[in-house]
């Protein structure tokens, strides 16, 4: 192995701070089967205000990543390192000397330069919820049916606000009603269960805004809302970001919501990034033949495609991950190389925004791009 | 041999809320169908799309005769399926497979693959043990599954192997229609491709036909020649998958498409959408005339009183609807965000 997959270097993107800065992120798992890495070596960055889309089919580990960021993994969720040898090794010994099913993660997250992998436990409450928040896919879960949505919102206030019983009731409603829930001095003492699955959304989006966080983390928001429910959801968190500037890492599997969102794209398989670009490029001139796969294999509802052109083969299972590059058994493009050395997130030499993780040569993979690109009607529009 | 093979005429189904134990009564009833008529050609795929709780999967279900239809017919290449007793449906059971959405719930897990594909050949005693046997190899080959796994439990397969699985077992007894019920939403893009490319294969070669029920627009669009909007119970628009696409007359089938997310930002940043407020109604108690009335763009006073018919506008393109969209697509002052002053909750206390 010549290169190190520790060192995944990135251009410097934008003059402003970075909000947050993921390095070299790693978790593993111990499971009854064995170690599953669930996140090996990923890296990005979020600057304030704006929207990261984090796309991949399940098991990719998009989720794992920020659970790692703010420690919602099983416990103890980390470990301190020796200096000089390889994490991932150190990991995996870690985990084979204990016998609960746990997991651990390594790595830089930094928010504000500040390294959440190591950041105190009381520390990350007081940061989860007021700084950085998050909404997860199922509405109805993330709720608690006992209490009253008020009870919970008020609850979201004071725990990160020295503010009355009054006021945070006040603030509440104001919540609400930003979110678009009519009536809601009334609806606030409402139990979850009154409320639709579009509504239950709502009421999560206000709980996580509600403390004006810099950075909201999306998890499949919409996936389990119907197409114009999705519409209104994806609207309403476009708007509320533009209104309080939060930057928003946007986790989907849906390439669609993507490309009307996101800023800029983290393409995952297998546990690491193949791809990182701005939403623009990703889409007309992609450099991965996983993502050449993915917007290939994806039905479309504003061109009419033949027949789609499918990815041969399974996703690999994380617990014994191909040697090499993790998308070479279904790579049609793949060499030798490829099963000797892992590739990282490297910038393309005309664009320094442009990442991708593939040893094939520039010249083949534009060529590849351009037929691509022309096949599903994707060109960048020549009057433009 | 007529050209249609199901007909589907003017199909009901209510769902009873019933109260008391002892002195068991309706006090109202959820209706999932309401008068639903299409008709299914040979050889082709009618896709059927909505949102949850449109009445898709009901409908799927009575097709298959595994609900009873309150009224109306289903007529299955030229026999009514709904008059037919259990012992007389048994040779139609052959003629119609179903395919489910969950590949994980769908197959028994105590069995091995090769059981659950030989189980309809059984159930139908065709062939014999030997014959069986040879087929189910036959047809784990032709959906991509390597023969030699005929043995295995469905916990070693994948979720996309598994919906191979599923449709090995439909297509084991010569079906003429195959009715798959979100077939794909479980999978991931990737796999979702091959088993949409899968089903279109199986579809030249044993000259199928299809009722393709899904909620994700795009994948409606690329598998069906036919395309069924449904909302709340009845069907709102039929047309063919390009027509419909092209130039939707209902506005709710604008709605819908409108709201799709674009994965081509240079379309899909610049679209605007047709925002529907609200959400589907209650359909224990269903708005008065066109249920599609509170959610309007386009509502006029007189869609509430009465109910508007399916009609054909052009040939072959159906809509329910006093004041279809005359163009497509709309500009966007017509494209204007509606707000609906209720929200839909389902409060049961006030129906009951």
């Amino acid at each position: 192995m010549t290169v190190p997959d520790d060192l995944a270097t990135h251009g410097q993107r934008s003059t402003d701070a970075p909000l947050l800065e993921v390095r070299d992120l790693r978790t593993y798992f111990k499971t009854d089967d064995g170690i599953v890495k669930a996140v090996d070596g990923v890296s990005f960055e979020v600057s304030p205000g704006q929207t990261i889309g984090v796309v991949g089919e399940s098991g990719s580990g998009k989720s794992v990543t920020m659970m790692s960021i703010l420690d919602l993994n099983p416990k103890p969720g980390r470990i301190a390192l020796r200096g000089g040898a390889v994490p991932g090794e150190q990991m995996e010994a870690f985990l084979q000397g204990t016998k609960k099913h746990t997991s651990v993660s390594t790595g830089e997250a930094l928010f504000r330069g500040e390294n959440l992998l190591q950041a105190s436990k009381r520390r990350l409450r007081a940061l989860r919820g007021s700084e950085v928040s998050m909404i997860f896919q199922d509405p109805m879960t993330s709720l608690n049916p006992v209490l009253t949505i008020g009870d919970q919102l008020v609850e979201a206030v004071t725990l990160h606000r020295d503010v009355t019983a009054k006021r945070a009731r006040q603030l509440a409603i104001e919540g609400l009603k930003e979110v678009g829930i009519p009536r809601a001095e009334s609806r606030i003492d409402d139990y979850p269960h009154q409320f639709s699955g579009g509504m239950r959304q709502r009421v999560m989006i206000a709980m996580a805004l509600i403390n004006d966080p810099a950075l909201l983390i999306a998890d499949e928001p919409t996936t389990a809302l119907d197409v114009t429910t999705q519409a209104q959801i994806l609207g309403l968190i476009r708007e509320l970001q533009r209104e309080h500037g939060t930057a928003v890492i946007l986790i989907t599997h849906d390439l669609g919501v993507v490309a009307e969102t996101a800023d800029e794209i983290v393409v995952m398989y297998a546990a690491r990034v193949a791809e990182q670009a701005p939403v623009f490029s990703l889409f007309e001139q992609p450099l991965h033949p996983y993502t050449w796969g993915l917007l290939g294999s994806l039905p479309r509802i504003d061109v009419e495609l033949e027949r789609l052109t499918q990815i041969v083969g399974q996703p690999p299972s994380l617990l014994r991950p191909p040697a090499g590059c993790r998308f070479r058994p279904r790579c049609a493009f793949a060499f030798d190389r490829c099963r000797r050395e892992t590739p990282v997130a490297l910038p393309a030499s005309f664009d320094g925004e442009h990442l991708s993780a593939c040893f094939l040569d520039e010249e083949r993979k534009l060529e590849e791009s351009r037929r691509v690109v022309a096949e599903l009607g994707l060109e960048a529009e020549e009057a433009a | 041999m007529s050209d249609v093979l199901l007909e589907v005429e003017d199909v009901t189904k209510h769902f009873p809320i019933t109260k008391g134990i002892v002195f068991k009564h309706e006090v109202a009833s959820v209706r999932a169908l309401d008068g639903v008529s299409l008709s299914v050609r040979r050889g082709e795929t009618l896709g059927i799309v909505g949102e949850s709780g449109c009445g898709k999967s009901t409908l799927a279900r009575v097709i298959m005769r595994l609900l009873e239809p309150t009224s109306g017919r289903i007529v299955f290449d030229g026999a009514d399926l709904t008059r037919l007793s259990e012992r007389e449906l048994r040779p139609f059971r052959r003629e119609l497979q179903m395919i489910f959405q969950d590949p994980y719930a769908s197959l028994n897990s105590r069995k091995r693959v090769g059981a659950i594909v030989s189980e309809p050949l059984e159930v139908h005693s065709m062939g014999t043990e030997a014959e069986r046997k040879r087929r189910v190899q036959d047809l784990l080959d032709v959906v991509g599954l390597n023969p030699e796994h005929y043995n295995r439990f469905p916990h070693e397969f994948s979720g996309g192997q598994r919906q191979r699985i599923g449709v090995a077992r439909a297509l084991a007894v010569n079906p003429k229609l195959i009715v798959a019920d979100e077939p794909v939403s479980a999978l991931d893009v990737s796999v979702q491709a091959q088993i949409l490319n899968l089903l279109r294969d199986l579809q030249t070669e044993f000259g199928l036909t299809y009722v393709f029920i899904a909620h994700d627009l795009s994948v409606v669009r690329h598998i069906s020649d036919r395309v069924a909007v449904m909302y709340l119970g009845k069907v709102a628009e039929l047309a063919e998958s390009r027509d419909l696409y092209a130039g939707p007359k209902h506005p709710y089938t604008g709605a819908l498409l409108s709201a799709v997310p674009v994965a081509n930002p240079r379309v899909g940043r610049r679209r605007s959408a047709f925002v529907l407020g609200g959400d589907v109604p209650n359909p224990i108690n269903p708005p008065s005339g066109c249920r599609f009335h509170p959610r309007c763009p386009r509502a006029q006073p007189s869609c509430s009183e009465s109910d508007p018919p399916l009609v054909e506008l052009r040939a072959g393109h159906q809509a329910a609807c006093f004041f279809p969209l005359e163009k497509w697509p709309l500009t966007d002052s017509e494209m204007r965000r509606v707000e609906s002053p209720d929200e839909g909750m389902v409060d049961m206390e006030a129906v009951l």
